[in-house]
């Protein structure tokens, strides 16, 4: 039975950021959009950015986008690609003062420029000094960014389909993108919503992990549905992550509290930090604090039943400094980790932040693949921004502030390039391919028909658990090779998941069965290119390749699906205009 | 069965805060299947609220303005 079908200009995937920003840069050039997103748009993930826009106004001190881009490529690990960053660093201030005058609320100086907060990793003059880069809107930035560019939109004139779950990806015989399937929880109709241009603005896929700072709806659903398609994907390997977040909640306990004098033990109560770094203890830098922590529950003396986590002391503070000095922070140990830190230590572990990786594009926003020679061919009409697309910023790792950057320089320049090339398309679609919409159809099917089978949360937390214990922030490579085993095995038990409610009316154990099927991709493609790459570059930290390997390594992984096929291709070291950053150590 | 309006209001309390998706998960392992009608109501208007603003009801750092909805952000706190 054929799909109805609704007929757009642009459609979008994913409503927080990157795709409002393309949404409105479409809408606004008078073009048909719709916008499809799991949850109401201004409840997507980047509510939960606090950090800022970084953008080189210079209001602050003197500041050009020359010294923001040596941070980012420097941040990177040199494995960012140097033409997306000079793209991402020139456009910045232009998107910022864009974002300014659609009404954000901004933090303000006395005269009225934007107000910039100091930030980690920014700096004036190629690395000599800190400089203030990151403009923000009192600590609710991401939620200021959503609230403003929704209602843009709604001006636009942008029709959002909210509480619909893309599926797939329609592609033709020439492998042109057609637009997705999705499913309106609401009724359990799925429609194939067709457009001439289809972006990818899904989000990040932090909860592959079982300990991540991420919301329950990051579950890579871009990344899945373009594995599914035989879209390569980029630098899966490469997730950042930060030392302390709650063992078993994920949330963030602020490196504030080491730096007020709290200290990391593990199960036996030793003060470990001292054997890692002797001089600076639990003050040490983020990957060394990582790394031994990490090393600790490998080695079987993390704290807890599962020898799963280590604990952050802080009760020799004394209530009155834990008060004074880290506000919120008992709160969150007796809501999120039930212990009161004021008599007992915080379980913490290496946590889950975010996805550098991702679909791979060109700094227009078009996804990008190899054909023959060729490295970088585009998918015709196939688009992707923000965490889900890899163009490639942020390379090894991601300097603060940057994924808001991302966000508004990408999702406007995949706009721009789909406005183009639907201008260009003529008026009618592409033929729809007879089968279109059959594999997602199919993939329902059997959902709806599987009698008895695996059990969808057991199955995601086995994922999680493998990505977390075979995969985390530090690799051994036995680990990572017992995980690449493990990781495909799961693969039959994904296949075989099965729902006991059947119902076609919101049926949120359907949609959780279906987000796992994303998940799993994202999974599949991070254990594989991580146990590759012999080196330890960024936030891919190997026991056994400890340095960083430019004669060998100096290039992007990409994973295909099919066959867990990993290819090549080399990082791009010239910038558009100015002189290339030579590679050189990264030290701060 | 459950109701299917409890189930739409199940899905959300999937949200853009890491914090929230717990805290109402808990929320509906304790409660959930014994709402009532006013509160199945108070709940769907405090999800509809900003996901800042709910936190901040729910981590207590801030009174509710409408007193009707205290008693299940009361259930909220506590589960």
């Amino acid at each position: 039975m054929a799909l109805p079908v609704r007929k757009f200009d642009a459609v979008i995937v994913g409503a927080g950021g990157s795709g409002l920003r393309a949404a409105l840069e479409l809408a606004q050039a008078g073009l048909k959009v719709a916008v499809l997103s799991k949850v109401f748009p201004t409840r997507s993930h980047t509510v939960a950015a606090q950090g800022g826009v970084g953008a080189s106004l210079g209001n602050m001190g003197e500041d050009n986008w020359h010294w923001h881009m040596y941070d980012t490529v420097k941040g990177s690990d040199w494995l960012g690609d140097q033409d997306a960053i000079e793209f991402m660093c020139r456009m910045a201030p232009e998107v910022v003062i864009e974002l300014e005058h659609f009404g954000m609320p901004f933090d303000r100086n006395e005269n009225g420029t934007i107000y910039q907060r100091p930030f980690g990793g920014h700096s004036q003059n190629f690395g000599e000094r800190p400089v203030q880069r990151s403009c923000c809107a009192a600590d609710r930035t991401g939620h200021a960014m959503l609230h403003t560019l929704y209602q843009r939109n709604v001006l636009a004139r942008t029709q959002f389909f909210v509480e619909w779950m893309a599926l797939d990806l329609v592609r033709d015989a020439d492998g042109a993108v057609l637009g997705v399937t999705a499913l309106e929880m609401e009724s359990g109709q799925v429609v194939l919503f067709q457009g001439k241009a289809t972006l990818f603005a899904t989000g990040g896929a932090g909860r592959i992990f079982s300990s991540s700072t991420n919301a329950f709806i990051n579950t890579g659903d871009g990344v899945g549905m373009a594995a599914r398609a035989g879209i390569p994907l980029e630098d899966m390997e490469f997730w950042q992550f930060h030392p302390t977040g709650v063992a078993g909640a994920g949330v963030l306990i602020t490196e504030g509290v080491r730096g007020e004098g709290g200290i990391l033990l593990n199960k036996g109560g030793e003060r470990f930090m001292e054997r890692y770094a002797p001089t600076m203890k639990d003050l040490a830098s983020r990957d060394v604090v990582s790394r031994a922590m990490a090393t600790e529950i490998k080695e079987g003396r993390g704290a807890g039943e599962h020898a799963d986590h280590i604990l952050l002391k802080l009760d020799h503070l004394g209530p009155e400094v834990i008060a004074k000095r880290l506000p919120g922070i008992r709160e969150i140990a007796i809501k999120f980790a039930n212990v009161d830190p004021v008599k007992d230590p915080i379980p913490v572990v290496p946590t889950c932040h975010y996805q550098m990786g991702g679909i791979p594009t060109n700094v227009r926003g078009e996804v990008v693949v190899p054909r023959g020679s060729e490295l970088a061919v585009a998918v015709p009409g196939f688009y992707a921004a923000g965490e889900c697309g890899c163009a490639s910023i942020h390379g090894a790792n991601r300097l603060g502030t940057n994924s808001l950057t991302d966000l508004l320089v990408m999702g406007k320049s995949a706009g721009q390039s789909m406005a183009e090339h639907i201008r260009a398309h003529g008026a009618a679609h592409r033929d729809l391919p007879k089968d279109a919409g059959e594999a997602s159809v199919a993939r329902l099917a059997r959902l709806d028909g599987q009698a008895a089978g695996e059990d969808v949360s057991a199955v995601r937390e086995e994922i999680q658990r493998t990505m977390q214990a075979h995969c985390g922030v530090f690799r051994f490579p036995d680990l990572l090779e017992q995980g690449v085993a493990k990781i495909r095995a799961l693969g039959e038990r994904v296949a075989r998941t099965a729902i006991t409610d059947k119902s076609q009316v919101f049926n949120t154990a359907r949609i959780e069965a279906l987000e796992l099927d994303n998940l799993y991709e994202t999974a599949r493609a991070t254990m594989v290119s991580a146990e590759a790459r012999k080196e330890t570059r960024g936030a891919h930290d190997r026991e056994d390749f400890h340095a960083r390997d430019d004669a060998n390594w100096l290039k992007h992984t990409l994973w295909y699906r099919e066959g867990d096929r990993l290819a090549y291709k080399p990082v791009n070291l010239k910038p558009l205009t100015v002189d290339t950053i030579e590679p050189k150590a990264r030290v701060y | 069965m459950r109701s299917r309006e409890t189930e739409r209001l199940k899905w959300r309390s999937r949200r853009g805060l890491l914090e929230l998706d717990i805290l109402l998960g808990r929320f509906w392992a304790a409660c959930g299947e014994e709402l009532d009608e006013a509160e199945t109501q108070g709940l769907a208007r405090l999800l509809a609220m900003p996901d800042n603003d709910l936190l901040d009801l729910v981590m207590g750092r801030r009174e509710c303005p409408d007193p009707e909805l205290r008693p299940l952000l009361q259930r909220l706190k506590a589960a």
